[in-house]
């Protein structure tokens, strides 16, 4: 069955969507991290996207070479029939081995926790970081875990039958952040 | 997207689409193999019985790896210690295994059709690994990754398979899988160990090795049973050698520079390839192997993700 | 008068006789007269009377393997797909090649009280292909044939006595063409289909050879050659090309109508001897069939137990049903589809059988004797496991809705079928 969305509302356009990224980019700095030892890892889909962009103002900021990886926690998903048709998997890439890593974790929304969950299991596969820390472009409650981002872009709560779409301008040719009404479907 | 099928048991009733989601995701599933830690969690709590009516070695290892790599429990039933050889019948011995909850059965055996007959008849997905004279579809799929990832592209890519094309399951799934993506194929052995009736499999044949070699861009070499000698399918297995066998002299004088080499091994050194070859760059039997263990995984992870998380209707 | 069928379409090729119109029958044979009241009455209105059915090709079991089919349980089967006579292969266990056997099945069958059956005795000796059996003991018990079917009898020398030794009788030798060396370990028919299946093929040549040698023994001694189910395209070219009356050869429903393709999904019920041959040997044994080339019609009826038929294909045994599917298949898929006409049909499952080997023969003539099949044409049935009064399941056509409900039977004047029930 496919599922139709009806638009609601704009919770962040272009302009806006640039400026949380550059105050998360900003709080992450002051948290002074050890630069050299950073390792900056997006969640496929779209984590991976807004991780490249989070690291491209650090390295405008800090003019160190910063690490960016991809990471795809398929394998490890716990939850996949809430999404429905089975996932195309994707690689998981890490710019170098991890062990003694500040990795800075990044994905588009939080919501069960249940991905982070995952991309936690994945990470430790690879090798044992110093620390882990999230950064989330919206949180929009709802967590069936005891997870928390430490750097959060905005935060909203969703009414019943409401979902956040993210919208990036690599994947979907617009910067924008959106609540949409499910008109159909499983949820 | 999605493999929404049961069962594994041939390459003939794969589309291409079907396996070109395979080997995708079996490039993903190569990627855990170059891990530290070789292994993902995905398939905890699923049972895979590996049920071998037939000696193997190389397939059942490659198997019983994959699902350790993707944290699946599993077990092995050879025919040696089964009770098929106390009277039961297949399909008894199977429903036995799936009485105790096992979710998928690999299965190697020396009839043709029988996985296809379990397939039918138990809840649990089959997978063909080896159904005598018939089908091997996960090694013909690994060779297909292993030639993916050495040519850009399928299309005339001229492929000669080399031995006992009669007798082998691997020549049959191997032909079915090229001509689907579209490759250009020649056999190449005596005539009594080529099948009369070719039509139906669109390939050309040629009794001269000599004549094979030129211009082909991947040469796969077949293993020789020396049960054919028996048979009076050869006269002898020297004979076999004097006019089959690649060595390095025939190889550097008839065949393109840029060949490769592929067998499905285990190899005989000295009767159908020289040792000289099989160790040379020319070589791609090593990477076959790798191949497998990834192709089976991705096998594995997308038939269970049906019984996990149900069919796409 | 025993019984009086009124408003019934009388079917009668042999005879020209196609109208709707009463039958009556009194002390087992058909007679004329007035159409007084008789003791037994059946309503024929919109029903079909032929000639009950022969089949002179049928594996009843008995004695030896009892769990596969038993002569009540075959009869059974054959009453209810319209046949009024059916002979039976010898290879029993132990094989009839003795009078004592002989006597044995004739006087089981009696006791079931259905069809009747004739025994077929064996050629050679324990079915073994080397010494010729005692054939006028087991002519003179009540066979009407001499067959070692299921084996071939390989030994030219022993086809050539027994074809010599039978023209005592006057009976045909029934003889199961296959080069056994050219068989050998094959499961189904070599070709296309078997290459790609990757299974060892049994070519149509193990067929053709020993027709061709059984034609030139037949030719040479004189004898009386019945060839058991022919398959192959180049079998009806050799019966052709030697047409004599002393040759005479059947085919199977499943031979005119399965081709090796259908074994595509590994179905055991699809594995048989001789095995499902090309589309084109379908087409050609339709038209022999068509053109008289192939007299008659047989079922090989071979019934197995589900533990030898419901394994892997290369292990399950060879041999499918057939008594129950036989006219309503050929009906449905030949006649209604105009590929052979219903005489011919009914020659071929009748007239035809009764000639070569001389049994009771329904006709709707003064005097003939009243073994009679009266069937619904228009009724339609699912053929599954639950329908078979065989033992066995081991049908070909599981799956098919047919055309053709056999409502009775007659045999010697007797209604010994009716809707469903078996009379005995």
């Amino acid at each position: 069955m496919n599922i139709q969305f009806k638009d609601k509302r704009i919770l962040l356009d272009k302009m806006e969507m640039q400026r949380t990224i550059e105050r998360l980019s900003s709080e992450i700095i002051k948290d002074n991290p050890d630069i050299e030892v950073l390792c900056i890892m997006g969640i496929r889909k779209r984590g991976d996207i807004l991780a490249k962009r989070l690291a491209n103002i650090l390295k405008k900021t800090t003019s160190w070479e910063i690490e960016v990886g991809v990471l795809d926690i398929t394998l490890y998903r716990d939850d996949l029939t809430i999404y429905g048709p089975k996932p195309i998997i994707g690689s998981t890439y890490f710019p170098s081995s991890i062990d003694g890593k500040e990795v800075l974790l990044v994905d588009d929304v939080i919501y069960t926790g249940r991905t982070i969950r995952s991309a936690l299991d994945e990470i430790m596969d690879y090798g044992r970081p110093l620390r882990i820390k999230l950064a989330v472009l919206v949180n929009r409650g709802g967590r069936e875990l005891p997870i928390l981002p430490d750097y959060t872009g905005i935060s909203v709560e969703l009414g019943e039958k409401e979902e956040i779409q993210v919208l990036l301008k690599e994947t979907d040719k617009e910067d924008m952040v959106k609540v949409v009404e499910v008109k159909n479907g499983i949820r | 997207m999605g493999l929404d099928r049961k069962d594994l048991l041939g390459i003939q009733d794969l589309s291409i689409d079907e396996i070109e989601e395979i080997l995708t995701t079996a490039e993903h599933m190569e990627e855990i193999l170059t891990r530290p830690i070789k292994k993902a969690p995905t398939l905890r709590g699923i049972t895979v019985a590996n049920l071998f009516f037939e000696p193997s070695t190389r397939t059942l290892n490659s198997f019983t790896l994959a699902e350790k790599r993707l944290s699946a429990d599993s077990i092995n039933l050879s025919a040696a210690s089964s009770s098929v050889l106390k009277g039961e019948t297949l399909l008894d011995t199977a429903k036995n295994i799936q009485a105790m909850e096992v979710d998928v059965m690999v299965v190697r055996h020396s009839m043709p059709g029988s996985p296809h007959f379990l397939a039918k008849r138990l809840k649990a997905s089959v997978i063909n690994a080896g159904d005598g004279c018939h089908e091997h579809p996960t090694q013909a799929l690994l060779d297909i990754m292993t030639i993916k990832k050495n040519f850009p592209s399928f299309k005339d890519l001229k492929i000669a398979i080399i031995g006992d094309i009669k007798h082998s399951r691997v020549s049959r799934s191997l032909i079915l899988g090229l001509k689907k993506m579209g490759a250009k194929i020649t056999l190449c052995a005596p005539p009594t160990l080529l099948p009369l009736w070719l039509e139906p499999f669109g390939v050309e044949f040629e009794y001269s090795l000599e004549k094979t070699l030129p211009g082909k861009d991947i040469l796969y070499i077949l293993r020789i049973q020396k049960e054919r000698q028996e048979e009076s399918f050869l006269p002898s297995l020297r004979e076999y050698i004097k006019n089959y066998s690649l060595t390095y002299e025939k190889l550097r004088k008839f065949a393109s520079k840029e060949v490769l080499i592929m067998h499905p091994g285990p190899i005989n050194r000295g009767i159908e390839i020289e040792s000289r070859i099989a160790d040379s760059e020319y070589s791609l039997v090593l990477n076959q192997v790798t191949s497998g263990v990834a192709v089976r995984m991705s096998i594995l992870y997308l038939l269970t993700q049906r019984k996990l998380y149900g069919s796409k209707d | 008068m025993d019984l009086k069928i009124k408003n019934v379409h009388l079917f009668d090729p042999l005879n020209k006789i196609d109208e709707v119109g009463t039958l009556l029958i009194d002390k087992g044979k058909v007679i004329k007269g007035s159409e007084s009241s008789a003791r037994q009455e059946i309503d024929g209105k919109g029903l079909y009377l032929f000639p009950g059915f022969v089949d002179v090709h049928s594996h009843f079991r008995e004695p030896g393997a009892e769990d596969a089919e038993t002569i009540e349980t075959g009869s059974k089967a054959a009453v209810k797909g319209g046949y009024t006579s059916v002979c039976v292969m010898p290879n029993t266990g132990p094989p009839i090649d003795n009078e004592g056997l002989v006597r044995f099945i004739k006087e089981k069958s009696e006791e079931v009280g259905l069809c009747r059956v004739f025994p077929i005795g064996t050629v050679t000796k324990g079915r073994k292909g080397k010494e010729l059996s005692e054939m006028a003991h087991l002519y003179e018990a009540g066979c009407v044939a001499f067959s070692d079917d299921g084996d071939c009898v390989m030994n030219s020398s022993v086809m050539r006595n027994a074809l010599e030794y039978s023209k005592l009788f006057n009976v045909p030798i029934i003889d199961h063409p296959e080069d056994v060396f050219l068989s050998n370990k094959g499961q189904m028919h070599e070709g296309s289909v078997s290459t790609e299946l990757g299974f060892k093929g049994i070519p149509d040549i193990s067929e053709s050879t020993v027709v061709a040698r059984d034609i030139l023994l037949s030719k040479f001694t004189q004898g009386r050659i019945h060839l058991a189910h022919v398959s192959t395209a180049d079998s009806v070219k050799l019966i052709k090309d030697w047409e004599t009356d002393k040759v005479t050869s059947e085919v199977t429903p499943h031979h005119l109508l399965l081709s090796d393709d259908e074994i595509k999904d590994f179905d055991p019920n699809k594995k048989m001897k001789p095995p499902l041959r090309t589309r084109y040997d379908v087409e050609v044994m339709q038209k022999a069939v068509k053109d008289g080339l192939i007299e008659v019609v047989a079922t090989d009826h071979a019934p197995h137990p589900d533990y030898k038929k419901e394994l892997e294909f290369a292990e399950a045994a060879f041999g499918v049903t057939g008594l129950e599917t036989s006219f309503a298949v050929l009906y449905t898929e030949l006649v209604k589809k105009g590929k052979l006409t219903l005489g011919i049909l009914i020659k071929a499952l009748s007239s035809s059988p009764c000639n070569i080997f001389n049994l009771p023969l329904g006709e709707v003539k003064e005097g003939a004797t009243a073994d009679f099949t009266i069937v619904d044409l228009k009724g339609v049935w699912e053929v599954t496991t639950d329908v078979f009064a065989s033992k066995a399941k081991n049908s070909p056509f599981l799956g098919r809705k047919l055309k053709g409900i056999v409502r009775y039977c007659i045999v010697d004047g007797r209604t010994i079928f009716k809707n469903g029930d078996f009379i005995s």
